[in-house]
């Protein structure tokens, strides 16, 4: 496990399907690691690969980075928005590497059929590091919207020191980043994900 | 917003953010532009930074290319700093008046910003090059590698442009685009909105005999351009004492970025030569690099541009030189990081560190491979129920078109047999039907058929042709973010009739329907199949993600 150490090079990579906000939570992520002052760069694409695809984001941070992506085998965390996605991002992995993913199962439209609990039996066979975590049953019961579960899960991860990123300055960022029409509920997320050290 | 931050300040930007704040810095008076991924940020920015009234120079999202690119010019000739932006297919459509731009020289200065996309992350028709433009238009060619570089670079590229009065493009990629990381920021310039057009013949009037003096003008400027590019601090070399003697690496673009990253994971100590400019190249500069080395690799995406520049230069100064690049790096698709460490272990003859996988697991279930697809209440489902109502689609011929409607030829729809160009679905579906007897329904965009697709449908029209057009109409340019286009202004007004125009354009059988109401839709689609001339249905529904 992480603690929140001055680190070397840490590398975050973001898995889910188009339009579930990866790139809202690569700007939140960017400025807290701003905030935390690492040095640090991030890879996204827009456009085509939007429209209910595979979307896989890359943020890294540490002493001195360069490149803007994560190399195959090197993801220290690796957090699925999805759980299919989660299991396609395995190349990423190393025996080591955090799975933090949301229980969260949208099915691939035409393809062969894969049932949920197959996935999910796989994503625990991964390795020893396997968080599953129904961020949007947890987001959709205590705040009457999922749209923010990519958001619970990042403080999620902060707060359980997956990442080496101090949790206000997820706050921080998060007041920084997001529209006022938006803040107030991406607040309440970020607070209800700090509540899990009371489990 | 970060973009708007005083000088002095570090902010965080994403690589298209850092161009825009770049040209405010530069105190840019006249932006335009299309839409096209990876560049779509940039136009966005400034159609906001407008809204708020935070950019007191002119910007227009332009109908196409070319046009932006004229708009452009007739703002240079004017006197105004112009930025014009666009992705790699787009430079296509702007040539034609690239080209002659080059040789009138720009009056203001002038930026254009071209965005290619390895890998084809978002663009169909081709992995398209554009800095194969150089040796074409005879234009400076700047390659930025990080946000910061982005801003940096577009203000050299004005001050560029500004000094020698030619235009010059700065060429960036999809992972140079999109990137996010720490910018500093220097103070924003005014400005104007209002220029003069100096009556000058000589300057303007591209005509024989002068176009050739113009030649020989511009090729006196990249001389001149050249000779300054060899001492600029954009093409620097990174070494030190104990860098290796013999094997060396040259790069340009996010490919530095990964060369440094694999150079300090595999504790590989080379120097290396950072290429800000493409073109014209720093020869002497180059020349004194590997004159004395016994490998170099060529650390270049797509094509081996540099790496045939370099081995011509190593024929005037070492001969013996192994340059490396092509037969490490596949000429298709973008470069990894991954990629780029095995190289410098193959060329240092090093071993690299066994990377740690995940134990195999037995009975691996396949999960499906998930493509992109038309949002769940898109309105082209329901022509596409339309159509399954009314046509077998097996003998229906289909023309794809760049666009959302991209998707059409994903399996659970399968409607597409050909995807070309903007417009192409008109222009090729028009060649198709006079060469055979087969039906054929051609799909077009709103803002692809005022792009494109006009000149296609009054050729079909005048050539008599008698292909189905289904233009749909969903009043934005959604692939790419939701831009406004003549159909659809941002001012809410209701711009540009499309029915106007293809009557306009002489087709007699035209009708605008709203998918919602199928029988209709269907019957008119099963009585144009068969019409003997060219017939266009208007699906007019709106894309569910506009905001209102």
């Amino acid at each position: 496990m992480h603690t929140n150490k001055k680190i070397n090079e840490f590398n975050l990579l973001i898995v889910g399907t188009g339009g579930q906000g990866q790139i809202t939570l690569l700007q939140v992520l960017a400025e807290a690691a701003f905030i935390d002052q690492f040095d640090f760069k991030s890879s996204e694409l827009h456009g085509l690969s939007q429209r209910g695809g595979s979307v896989k984001v890359h943020i890294r941070f540490g002493k001195e980075i360069h490149s803007p992506m994560i190399e195959k085998n090197k993801a220290d965390l690796i957090l699925g928005l999805e759980m299919q996605e989660s299991l396609l991002a395995r190349d990423f992995a190393y025996p080591e590497t955090i799975f933090l993913v949301n229980k969260h199962f949208i099915p691939v439209v035409p393809g062969k059929k894969v049932s949920q609990e197959q996935v999910s039996d796989q994503l625990k066979k991964m390795n020893k590091n396997v968080f599953l975590v129904p961020a949007n049953e947890i987001c959709q019961k205590e705040l009457g919207t999922s749209v923010t579960a990519g958001i619970y899960l990042i403080s999620f991860a902060c707060f359980k020191k997956f990442i080496p990123i101090k949790p206000q300055s997820i706050l921080k960022a998060i007041e920084k980043t997001i529209t006022k029409k938006h803040l107030d509920l991406n607040i309440k997320t970020f607070n209800l994900a700090s509540k899990i050290n009371n489990q | 917003m970060n973009i708007l931050e005083k000088e002095n300040k570090k902010v965080v930007l994403l690589g298209n953010e850092a161009i825009v704040r770049g040209a405010l810095e530069s105190g840019v008076d006249f932006v335009s532009v299309y839409p096209g991924t990876p560049s779509s940020e940039i136009g966005n920015i400034f159609f906001k930074l407008s809204q708020l009234k935070k950019f007191k120079g002119y910007f227009e999202f332009s109908t196409n290319e070319k046009v932006a690119l004229e708009a452009g010019i007739g703002a240079s000739f004017s006197g105004l700093k112009v930025l014009v932006a666009m992705k790699n297919f787009g430079a296509n459509v702007a040539l034609d008046a690239l080209a002659p731009f080059a040789y009138t020289g720009s009056k203001g200065a002038t930026v254009i910003i071209i965005a290619d996309d390895p890998s084809c992350h978002s663009s169909g028709q081709s992995e398209e090059n554009s800095r194969g433009f150089a040796q074409l238009v005879h234009l400076p060619i700047l390659e930025p590698s990080t946000p910061q570089e982005n801003k940096e670079f577009v203000k050299q590229a004005f001050q560029l442009s500004e000094k020698f009065n030619i235009p010059v493009i700065v060429r960036i990629t999809t992972r140079v685009a999109h990137q996010r990381s720490l910018v500093n920021l220097a103070k924003i310039k005014t400005s104007k909105t209002k220029g003069f057009f100096k009556k000058d013949k000589n300057q303007f009037i591209t005509l024989p005999p002068r176009v050739l003096e113009m030649k020989k003008e511009l090729f006196e400027k990249l001389e001149k351009i050249k000779n300054l590019a060899e001492k600029s601090a954009i093409n620097k070399i990174i070494k030190n004492s104990s860098s290796h003697s013999k094997i060396a690496v040259i790069t340009s673009g996010v490919s530095y970025l990964n060369v440094m990253e694999a150079l300090q994971e595999t504790k590989t100590n080379l120097a290396v030569l950072k290429l800000g400019f493409f073109y014209p190249l720093p020869e002497d500069k180059i020349k004194n690099f590997i004159k004395n080395l016994k490998k170099v690799l060529i650390v270049e995406e797509l094509e081996p541009y540099l790496e045939n520049e370099v081995t011509r230069l190593a024929k005037q100064v070492n001969c013996q030189l192994e340059v490396v690049g092509k037969k490490l790096f596949s000429q298709i698709g973008e470069i990894t990081p991954d990629q780029t460490a095995q190289a410098i272990a193959q060329i240092t003859g090093k071993k690299l560190k066994n990377k740690k996988l995940l134990e195999k697991q037995d009975n691996q279930i396949e999960i499906p491979k998930r493509m992109p697809r038309l949002c769940p209440g898109c309105p082209y489902w329901l022509v596409v129920s339309a159509l399954k109502k009314a046509v077998d689609p097996k003998k229906v011929i289909f023309g794809g078109e760049i666009g959302c409607y991209m998707l059409l030829g994903m399996p659970s729809v399968n409607m597409q047999d050909y995807l070309f160009c903007m417009g192409s679905s008109v222009g090729i579906g028009h060649g198709i039907r006079k060469s055979t007897n087969q039906k054929l329904i051609s799909f077009i965009g709103d803002s692809s058929f005022f792009h494109a697709a006009i000149p296609a449908l009054i050729n079909a029209v005048t050539n008599k042709s008698s292909l189905l057009i289904i233009i749909l109409e969903n009043q934005t340019t959604a692939m790419t973010g939701h831009q406004p286009h003549p159909g659809a202004p941002s001012s809410g007004e209701p711009g540009i009739k499309i029915e106007n125009i293809v009557k306009a354009c002489g087709v007699n059988y035209v009708k605008t329907i709203d998918p919602i109401n199928q029988k209709e839709f269907v019957d008119t689609l099963k009585s144009f199949l068969n019409k003997p001339e060219v017939s266009v249905i208007i699906s007019k529904k709106p894309c569910i993600q506009i905001k209102k």
